[in-house]
């Protein structure tokens, strides 16, 4: 418990971290930084995409897995490390 | 003749099954033809007739049903919770939240998921990759492709009889919306069952209009009041204004009443700046222009009749057919005319006399448009008959610029609000073309062929990239211009500002000169007048003049026929003088030969 809570403040504090959200296996947000009503938002639109991204990369190939996702627009980055059960979502404005 | 044949069978063979076998065919019978008969008939003429082997295929066309789509909302509702849970109650979803923090599965991989996005947040921080490498450099001119213009969007009359779009206006803030007046201009071809309505069109959806304007008169002109987006006026055919706000639906919130209003259709009207933001002025060719202020349009706040002599007679009032007015210079505004003047007029001018500052004329034919430039409003835009002329407000004779007379009448033009030295203009066999004068001056930059028919009306949007043209047949076409046409270049004021300023002192020195003339022809004259005395004052009587004129007249034809003549003879003689010249030549050559 108290390593999780390291980790994710050291994500935290990293230059230009907007918010971090920890989302399950069903789309629920388990841990959030951020208000309810955006997080509620990102996680039932980003895993969707995860679930596409995923689909695409072993369609593909079926050996292969998505170990990484990286959405980059105008105003900040969106980062998805997905796992079986769980996703963490970092949101970063690299310029800043 | 009667072929006959007959065969017999034997009653007790009825009914029996048929045998069939085989045989020699058996000729029955032989007719053969009948040479009396041909002389009935007679041989037709050879025809030719084409035979083709190949395969018959017809062309069909099949449009599709058009696409209806319409926008909804739509309201989400959180899910993904797990039934037994209530999502709108707090201390559930805590108490889910709080177990599966507690879940080895989920330690583990939060560890693990942590630190793969620590390191690529490290790596965000470490390099800008946004950064622009080449910031600062000076721009390379590209070479310029050549301008173009793309249409977006067409939107069509609704209705069966199809009229006019005499009037466009786009909302102030955006333009995401454009409000298109349609009437019919031709004297008494309004037919019984044109509609009457106006619409506002979204940019985006060109299958139904957003609002339905409902008149009581088919609106000629109309205008989004710039202060309070909701609220447009627009003037009729009927000569009366009507005020709407779009808030309260499609039908109109006031109307002006009809013993105080024009006479004639309205043809312009604007809003004024004004610290109640609710004046609007109107023009019409009745030769009036009159004040209206939205909240009371039962009686114009105040007239001006457009009489050159400024005696305010309306019987020498000169039609009013496009207002120009702009938001920098509040007291000052232009009128253009069905007689081809433009007056300049002060709206701040203690007299009535006082208010008609000067004219200006210019066009053979009416004045369709009328605009200061935005960037320089002491030179302003006119378009009439079949050229466009750019005049300075110092110069009052004539244009200090003008483009040659095009093929076909021009029936409206403006600025860009991006480029000082770009305007559009509409001629009336459906062109619109697109003239930077920096660049060219004989000829448009852009020459489009919008539509068939002929266009009306022309409205740029604010950011100089969209233009809406409205046809005669009720479509209004919105097209993209190309992006060098409406982004404002480097040295585009000063090189304008120049320009402007060399052609204004062309026409000084021009003027000057015609003036010196005058003047030194005037003092010739009345120096003549006072040596000569006792002279008659026949110049002045127009009766001699006509009379003087006539046969000027006369005599010239008479001279002309007679030069005609002359040369007809002359050419029969010259024609006699050749075919002599020609014997005499041959006879010669046939002497050469003989002698060589």
């Amino acid at each position: 418990m108290a390593e999780v809570e390291e980790t994710l403040k050291r994500i935290q504090g990293q230059k230009g971290v907007q918010g971090i959200i920890i989302v399950n296996s069903e789309g629920i947000p388990v841990k959030t930084t951020l208000d309810n009503s955006s997080t509620v938002q990102y996680a039932g639109l980003i895993h969707q995409l995860v679930m596409k991204a995923r689909s695409t990369v072993r369609d593909i190939d079926p050996q292969n897995d998505l170990t990484f996702l990286r959405v980059r627009s105008k105003k900040n980055e969106i980062m998805i490390a997905p796992d079986k059960d769980y996703f963490l979502i970092v949101i970063q404005n690299p310029s800043d | 003749m009667e072929i006959v044949h007959v065969y017999t069978k034997d009653r007790e063979e009825f009914g029996r099954q048929c045998l069939l076998w085989d045989r020699p065919t058996e000729l029955l019978a032989d007719i053969l033809p009948d040479q009396n008969l041909a002389s009935n008939f007679i041989q037709r003429n050879h025809k030719d007739q084409a035979v083709q082997a190949g395969r018959q295929v017809s062309e069909h066309q099949v449009n599709t049903e058009r696409f209806e789509s319409d926008s909804h909302g739509v309201n989400h509702v959180e899910g993904g919770w797990p039934k037994d849970i209530n999502p709108l109650d707090m201390e559930q979803t805590i108490r889910f939240r709080k177990k599966a923090e507690k879940d080895e599965s989920y330690l583990n991989s939060i560890q693990q998921l942590g630190s793969v996005t620590e390191y690529c947040s490290r790596q965000n921080n470490a390099v800008d990759i946004y950064q622009e490498p080449f910031d600062g450099w000076e721009e390379v001119e590209e070479s310029p492709e050549p301008p173009s213009a793309k249409t977006i969007n067409v939107f069509r009359d609704p209705n069966e009889v199809r009229r006019t779009v005499t009037g466009l206006s786009w909302h102030p803030d955006g333009g995401r919306k454009l409000a298109a007046a349609y009437s019919c201009l031709d004297f008494q071809k309004t037919s019984r069952d044109m509609s009457l309505d106006s619409y506002i069109w979204d940019v985006e959806n060109p299958n139904r209009p957003e609002l339905i304007l409902k008149p009581a008169s088919p609106l000629v002109c109309l205008d989004y009041n710039p202060k309070d987006p909701h609220t447009l006026v627009g003037g009729s055919y009927n000569g009366q204004i009507v005020y709407w706000d779009t808030r309260r639906g499609s039908q109109p919130v006031e109307l002006s009443s009809v013993e105080h209003s024009h006479r004639d259709p309205v043809y312009k009207i604007i809003w004024l700046q004004s610290k109640t933001g609710t004046d609007a002025f109107s023009a019409s060719t009745d030769g009036q222009v009159l004040w209206w202020d939205a909240r009371r349009l039962s009686e114009p706040t105040e007239r001006l009749v457009l009489d050159p002599t400024r005696e305010g007679n309306l019987n020498r009032a000169l039609g009013a057919i496009s207002l120009e007015f702009e938001a920098t210079m509040p007291t000052k505004f232009m009128v253009g005319t069905e007689q081809g003047l433009v007056v300049s007029c002060n709206r701040k001018a203690k007299t009535p006399t006082e208010k008609i500052v000067c004219t200006y004329d210019g066009h053979h034919g009416p004045v369709y448009a009328l605009q200061r430039n935005p960037f320089f409003p002491k030179n302003f835009l006119t378009v009439g008959d079949w050229t466009a002329r750019i005049w300075s407000e110092d110069i009052k004779e004539s244009s200090i610029m003008c483009t040659k007379y095009q093929m076909s009448y021009l029936t409206d033009a403006c600025w860009s609000p991006v480029r000082p030295s770009v305007f559009f203009t509409l001629k009336m066999d459906g062109m619109l073309e697109v003239w930077d004068i920096l660049f060219k001056q004989s000829d448009p930059m852009l020459s489009l062929k919008v539509c068939d028919r002929a266009l009306y009306s022309l409205r740029v949007q604010d950011n100089g990239r969209l233009v809406a043209c409205g046809s005669q047949q009720g479509e209004t076409t919105l097209l993209e211009i190309c992006s060098e046409l409406s982004t404002l270049q480097k040295n585009d004021k000063s090189l304008l500002a120049a320009m402007f300023e060399r052609e204004t002192k062309r026409e000084k020195i021009l003027e000057a000169r015609q003036r010196e003339i005058r003047l030194k022809e005037r003092s010739r004259s009345e120096q003549s007048r006072e040596e000569e005395i006792g002279r008659e004052d026949g110049e002045d009587d127009p009766d001699q003049l006509i009379t003087r004129a006539e046969s000027d007249f006369y005599s010239q034809v008479e001279a002309e026929l007679k030069r005609r003549e002359r040369r007809e003879e002359e050419a029969l003689r010259e024609k006699d003088v050749c075919e002599e010249k020609e014997v005499n030549d041959e006879e010669e050559a046939g002497r050469n030969e003989t002698s060589s």
